[in-house]
């Protein structure tokens, strides 16, 4: 009989063991040489922490009291892992590219690197795992007092408490060593997988030995086995198909769910391919764990007294038959499989705590300026961690200590599975379809949650535990429709199947339903789409659109997170890659995004975003930086679009420049047009003054010729004066140097005086006015105005050619305006001249009628300019016609 | 949009068949489901006697789980010669 202090000494040999396996792995992995680390083996064997101590001990007890259904719980896992082209892939692509740590970071990564969505999830997967850790601790300790009543001593509470609180201590005392020895940007423990590796082969080794001599050793081999199954009390298997249905799909998702799942199979992944060896390897692995599950339970029922608990059997049966040796080797089937997963769960559970809940939380409480020093962070993060996992132990022993160990092993891991699963619509929802929103997820989550807690969770804590049984038979406060075992009045339900069934379908239907009618920020649209389409863009995703942070500040908060050196050699890397020497490369929006990713290994991605969010002024992803990263069509359309959108603005420009270049050059060529007139109307007079003058000289013309010639120089002169007169008006009223009067008076008069002065003494020019319609007040430069209309009137006497000219000046009002017509019955303007004839010097008709330099209607429009009216030609009246309309301002009093 | 501008319609004979073994590796845990399932219609056939024996129901489950086992071990032998799964998925 195998003493309880060998078996003491044996299981601290077999810690020992592990500890230097985990050792040399880790120094291995540190000194590069990790290749034979990184097999499919290795990971295959990893996943194996799915085989608890729950399968170890608990699917034979299971199988004794349910049959065949124990397998299901294998099943799930071995459709999920022959499908992994489905899913897994994706997931362990999904964590790649993102740098995940952790399950509850890739829902906050997905769903805009939420805060809020990694802290439930965190708190999810705590409450969840703490009755499985339970469990482990609860087997442990059972399969020590087995051992220890097989030596004559019985076990009270009191050794059993003992006994799971050393076992904590131990396990904790491995985690902190193993698993926050070192922050890896990866979030890899070489050292523990390595460790797990091995266990996973003792466990399989001996589960495999008990069950080979039960068939071969105790049964007789495998007809008899069979003909013994079909005589046992199992043969009496009554299969519930919703059970069975259920049992596949949630232990299915659980594989997919749980943290310490996802924590190996998408964390600690080393290589993508490795999923192709262990698609296969790992239902292998879990067919082999469960071959022998019902031969060892028939044959426990059949050998074993009454009453003995079928639990144990794995252990109980070899050490009924005197195997003290194959009892012991199980024995250490059973730790390892306990061990493996309490660890690799509460490195899952202590990073998601870390970076999900201290770690914001400690960020919040520190000032920014303050605390700089480098490798605070990190400090704080490794801390935390210890921390957690204590934590993470503690709370496993109390729900050990609170549910009295005393429930069969697989209902609580059921318990345990279905919590851990309210996740899965938020996961598979958001890896596969963009819609899907934080709030969504939120609420789909916290209802899962709450359903899960009050069907499955606190029930589990035993009757009257925490639920009353009043409560569970007639409802909280009588509300029959809310009893924990059959919601919304359906009884009868399995109690498993209706929680699980309840809480995973308004989980489901409250993410729906929040997905669909929210709308997702601009980050988690770009969250999305590259979650979603991982395959289809390798691409980093661009999450900060400004780039204000400086190099400097980078660095240091980086040194704060993963360290001085780690964080120097990557600043220096980069800078390389820039082509740069020294350590501060240039903050481009790539460099940010990596920066941040490679924090995001550390800290996860919600607490990397927040910090570097701290720096970068004007943060986060505007929508333009949505369009232009969600699709590459779309980024490339968006070039294209950009493309066309700069030329049609350098067309445009180029056309403006080609306008200005043609008003310069036809300026330049006005104006020496304009010079020329001006020197041909200066010389023309001229000739006359100096061939008269040189008559009048040379002396010898008669009196009556002098008079003449003297009359003729005089008009030239007159003539030259009033073309420098009007040259001047003109320059000073093109200038702008004018000074205008503030003058009252009435219309009527204004154009009395300039009838007057310009028809002058010939009286051949009528003039028709519309005398009613010219009491109007004025208040403008009278003087200038009057100009106006001498002009306009002075005009029609010259050129009007009817044979009895006439001009109408009719005054109307068209809507707020005054406005002045000048119309007579000549020919009027031709159209392509009426575009002109406000030009300087523009003259129609010969030069020797008109009388007049051609600046009249140049310097009547500057007026009217000035004097804030217009002046216009108004064609199709008849004859030539030209409208004035005057300021606004002018008029004072109406008629 | 997904796939690449220059993806083929048609594949040469290697590529061809490497997607159709895809397809076979996506089709395996549809297949595994319903065989799973089965044992329900015996058990649910009648009182103990009647349908399958639990021993025979065992080994049908276990004998499901070796051809998947062995379905999806071939399948990843033929897919392993790809060169690394990042292509655009679309099988055509």
């Amino acid at each position: 009989m195998v003493s309880f202090n060998i078996l003491v000494a044996v299981a601290l040999t077999y810690v020992a063991f592990l500890f230097t396996v985990a050792f040399i792995a880790e120094r291995r992995a540190s000194a590069g040489q990790g290749g034979w680390l990184a097999s499919p083996i290795v990971y295959t064997l990893s996943l194996s922490i799915y085989c608890t101590a729950w399968t170890f001990y608990g699917a034979v007890g299971y199988a004794a009291r349910s049959g065949l259904e124990y397998v299901t719980i294998y099943l799930g896992p071995t459709l999920v892992m022959v499908g992994w082209w489905w899913i897994l892939r994706r997931l362990v692509r999904i964590g790649r590219t993102q740098r995940i740590t952790s399950i509850a970071d890739l829902i906050s990564s997905r769903f805009g690197k939420s805060t809020a969505l990694g802290v439930i999830v965190t708190v999810l997967a705590v409450v969840a795992a703490t009755p499985y850790i339970a469990l482990q601790l609860q087997s442990v300790t059972l399969s020590f007092s087995v051992f220890a009543e097989a030596g004559g001593r019985s076990w009270g509470d009191k050794e059993l408490n003992g006994a799971a609180f050393t076992v904590a201590i131990g396990l904790a005392t491995f985690t902190v060593l193993f698993g926050t020895r070192n922050l890896d940007a990866n979030e890899r423990h070489h050292g523990i997988v390595m460790a797990i590796a091995v266990e996973a082969v003792v466990k399989l080794v001996a589960l495999l030995a008990v069950g080979v001599f039960v068939v071969w050793g105790i049964a007789g081999g495998p007809t008899q086995m069979l003909a013994q199954i079909d005589a046992s009390p199992i043969a009496h298997w009554q299969q519930d198909g919703g059970r069975w249905v259920s049992l596949i799909f949630l232990s299915a998702a659980a594989f997919i769910c749980l943290p310490r799942m996802f924590q190996v199979l998408v964390v600690e992944n080393v290589d993508e391919r490795h999923l192709n060896t262990a698609g296969w390897a790992f239902p292998a692995y879990m067919m082999l764990m469960s071959l022998f599950v019902i031969p060892i339970a028939v044959v426990g029922l059949r050998i074993l007294p009454a009453g003995e608990n079928p639990d144990l059997f794995v252990l109980t049966v070899p050490l009924s038959q005197g195997r003290d040796g194959l009892a012991i080797l199980s024995f250490l089937g059973g730790f390892s499989s306990a061990t493996s997963m309490v660890i690799v769960s509460t490195i899952a559970l202590a990073t998601m705590v870390s970076n999900h809940i201290v770690v914001p939380i400690w960020l919040t409480t520190q000032s920014r300026t303050v605390a700089n020093r480098s490798g605070d962070v990190r400090y704080v993060i490794l801390l935390s961690r210890r921390l957690s996992i204590a934590g993470v132990l503690i709370l496993g022993y109390l729900y050990y200590r609170l549910s009295g160990g005393g429930t069969a092993l697989a209902a609580i891991g059921l318990v345990s599975f279905s919590g851990a699963v309210q996740v899965l619509p938020a996961l598979i929802g958001g890896i596969f379809w963009r819609g899907a929103t934080r709030i969504g997820a939120a609420m789909g989550l916290i209802t899962g949650f709450i359903i899960w807690g009050w069907t499955l969770f606190l029930p589990s804590f035993g009757v009257d535990a925490v639920i009353s049984q009043s409560v569970v038979e007639f409802g909280p406060y009588g509300i029959a429709w809310l009893r924990p075992t059959a919601l919304f009045g359906i009884a009868g339900m399995d109690s498993l199947v209706h929680g699980f069934t309840w809480s995973i379908l308004l989980n489901l239907l409250m993410f729906f339903v929040g997905s669909v009618f929210t709308f997702p920020t601009p980050l988690e649209r770009l969250q999305a789409a590259q979650i979603v389409n991982v395959f289809d863009y390798t691409a980093a995703s661009r999450t900060w659109g400004s780039r204000a942070a400086g190099a400097e500040d980078l660095l240091l908060m980086s040194q704060r997170i993963i360290g001085g050196a780690e964080a120097q050699t990557f600043f220096q890397l980069e800078a390389k890659s820039q082509g740069k020497v020294g350590y501060l490369p240039d903050v481009t929006s790539e460099f940010i995004e990596r920066l941040e990713r490679e924090l995001a290994g550390s800290v996860g991605a919600a607490t990397a975003h927040a910090m570097v969010g701290q720096l970068i002024e004007g943060s986060g992803v505007s929508v333009e930086d949505l369009i232009a990263v969600a699709d590459e069509a779309a980024q490339i359309l968006e070039y294209s679009n950009q493309l066309e959108a700069k030329s049609a603005e350098q067309e445009r420009t180029a056309r403006a420049l080609r306008d200005a270049n043609e008003k310069l050059t036809a300026l330049s060529v006005q104006k020496d047009a304009f010079l020329s007139q001006i020197s041909h109307e200066l010389r023309t007079p001229m000739t006359s003054i100096r061939s008269f003058s040189e008559i009048l000289r040379d002396g010898g013309a008669p009196a009556r010729e002098q008079a003449r010639y003297a009359a003729i120089i005089h008009d030239e002169t007159l003539r030259l004066t009033r073309l420098l007169d009007d040259l001047l008006d003109l320059s000073v009223l093109a200038n702008g140097q004018v000074i205008l009067q503030d003058q009252t008076g009435k219309l009527g008069d204004i154009l009395d005086r300039a009838a007057s002065i310009a028809s002058g003494d010939s009286a051949a020019l009528q003039i028709l006015r519309d005398r009613a319609n010219e009491d109007v007040m004025l208040r403008t430069d009278m003087d200038r105005l009057g100009q106006v209309f001498i002009n306009l009137i002075s005009n029609a006497r010259k050129y009007c050619d009817a044979e009895s000219p006439k001009l109408w000046i009719k005054v109307d009002r068209i809507g707020s305006d005054y406005v002045i017509d000048f119309i007579d019955n000549g020919t009027g303007i031709s159209v392509g001249s009426q575009q002109v004839i406000f030009e300087k010097f523009a003259r129609l008709t010969d030069q020797s009628k008109a009388g007049g330099a051609g600046l009249g209607l140049a310097i009547c429009r500057e007026i009217m300019g000035r004097l804030g009216g217009q002046i216009n030609y108004l064609p199709g009246q008849g004859g030539a016609a030209f409208r004035v309309v005057l300021p606004s301002a002018a008029f004072l009093v109406n008629q | 949009m997904k796939s690449r501008p220059t993806a083929t319609v048609f594949l040469e004979r290697q590529a061809y068949h490497r997607r159709r073994m895809r397809d076979l590796a996506r089709a395996v845990p549809i297949f595994g489901a319903v065989l799973l399932a089965i044992p329900l219609l015996w058990a649910r056939s009648g009182p103990q006697v009647a349908g399958a024996t639990t021993s025979q129901a065992l080994v049908y489950v276990f004998v499901v789980w070796i051809c998947l086992i062995g379905l999806a071990a071939v399948i990843s032998r033929a897919v392993k010669s790809e060169p690394l799964p990042d292509e655009p998925l679309d099988p055509h």
